[in-house]
């Protein structure tokens, strides 16, 4: 067995001496493993952080085995050492990765939008609204999407305030009356396609949050969300402030 | 088939648990123990014993010793106000090898790592925020590793000593002494671009 593919490196950790099993996303092959042999070695480990574009070629003599890894790298996204937001948006990013997702699903647009998101994260540019969007994505993708195209009780697209925090629909604010204390805001940064500030980035991942910790939760994992998103989020609030 | 001893084996089978070795080099390091049982076997058992039983972590800074407190701790003379903040022992003794901080230290004992499950409570980050309000402390600086897990704790400990005022810093990034720019990655790089400085 054998392929070859671009992907994001996602975590790495040491396999016995020098090697070490690394996790990756691909677009055709979606969350992988692999070993890759003296993965962590001085000269090949600082290659192999997270966030890193790899060129990947798998090889294994059976389609469920680890298999191994050749790891060369495309594009290092270091940039992002340099600033605690943009470090704190890519292991959430990693983090919601690693637990949302089966291994080898492809998910090829999950993954075009998240190459997108990092390369933004790491080129300095303004990357939350990017962010948000791509959290709404991963929802999708793990089959709980939100609908806030229209109200779920009248169909109005206009006067959305409200998100049902069990069925994920965006409800009016004239239709959700008595019920309104019941519902989730509904952060007017997840509907948008612009930039967004802290303050909103923080509301907005309340949200997604909420949705995310209710899908992901189970009896192994009590506590859904990663640390590294919850840093993200303890961040953005305490930025606001 | 007889192999070794069993006390002969046991040996072996612990020194196959370090670091670098494995079973056939075990074996090979323990046959070269035995043929030199005066010079080296006997002296090594013995300081082996001695540290077992006073080997200790210095109760201020983590960093290992014989005695509750250690050498640097102890010395008067590294009472700067400075505190050098590293990951392990291992970088405490990188640090002290160069020679060029006169400063005391702190060692968190790792790094956060959301997938090892490593939080603030784990590492010794408490105990630092502690010194930094207890002792006469001008500046702390953080020595960590340049990976994703080391510039986060740094950026956890930044954020968690903001409130008391002390300068802050971290070691820089860029072009390694002896270092060729053909052969560094392209963060290294952007990193030594970055953190330019004018001559």
């Amino acid at each position: 067995m054998e392929w070859r593919e671009d992907g994001i490196l996602l975590s790495m950790r040491p396999h016995g001496e020098g090697s070490a099993i690394i996790e990756v996303f691909t677009s055709g092959h979606g969350r992988h493993f692999g070993v890759v042999r003296g993965g962590a070695s001085r000269k090949r480990a600082p290659l192999l952080q997270p966030g890193a574009q790899l060129d990947l070629t798998w090889r294994a003599r059976l389609e469920d085995q680890i298999g191994s890894f050749l790891a060369e790298p495309v594009q290092s996204r270091a940039a992002v050492l340099e600033s605690p937001l943009a470090l704190a948006g890519l292991t959430a990013a990693c983090g919601l990765l690693h637990i949302s997702l089966a291994e080898r699903d492809p998910h090829p647009q999950l993954y075009r939008r998240t190459l997108s998101l990092m390369d933004a994260m790491a080129g300095g540019a303004d990357w939350l609204g990017d962010y948000l969007r791509w959290e709404l994505l991963l929802l999708d993708e793990i089959g709980f999407g939100l609908d806030l195209s229209r109200c779920a009780l009248t169909g109005q697209r206009d006067d959305l305030a409200y998100v049902s925090p069990r069925t994920g629909r965006a409800v009016s604010r004239a239709a959700a009356g008595d019920w309104a204390p019941k519902l989730l805001p509904l952060p007017q940064a997840l509907m948008g396609q612009g930039p967004v500030s802290r303050a909103e980035a923080a509301q907005a991942l309340a949200v997604t949050g909420h949705f995310l910790s209710r899908e992901l939760a189970n009896e192994s994992r009590p506590v859904a969300l990663p640390e590294s998103r919850n840093r993200l989020l303890a961040r953005l609030s305490r930025d606001t402030l | 088939m007889s192999g070794p001893p069993r006390d002969i084996d046991a040996l072996i089978a612990l020194m196959a648990r370090l670091p670098g070795l494995g079973p056939r080099s075990a074996r090979r390091a323990v046959l070269h123990l035995l043929k030199r049982r005066d010079a080296v076997l006997a002296p090594l058992a013995q300081v082996m014993a001695t540290v077992a039983l006073t080997a200790q972590d210095c109760r201020v800074c983590g960093n290992i010793g014989t005695t509750d407190l250690c050498p640097i701790c102890d010395d008067p003379r590294r009472a700067t106000g400075e505190i050098c903040v590293v990951e392990t022992v291992a970088d405490l003794w990188a640090m002290e090898r160069g020679g060029a901080f006169k400063g005391r230290y702190h060692v968190l004992g790792g790094t956060l790592s959301a997938l090892d499950a490593i939080g603030p409570e784990d590492l010794r980050i408490p105990d630092l925020a502690e010194r930094v309000r207890g002792e006469a402390v001008s500046e702390v600086i953080l020595a960590l590793n340049a990976t994703v897990d080391g510039q986060t704790t740094a950026h956890y400990i930044a954020d968690a000593l903001a409130q008391t005022g002390v300068q802050i810093s971290s070691l820089a990034q860029g072009v390694p002494v002896g270092g060729e720019l053909d052969y560094l990655d392209d963060g290294t790089i952007g990193a030594a671009l970055r953190a330019r400085r004018k001559v």
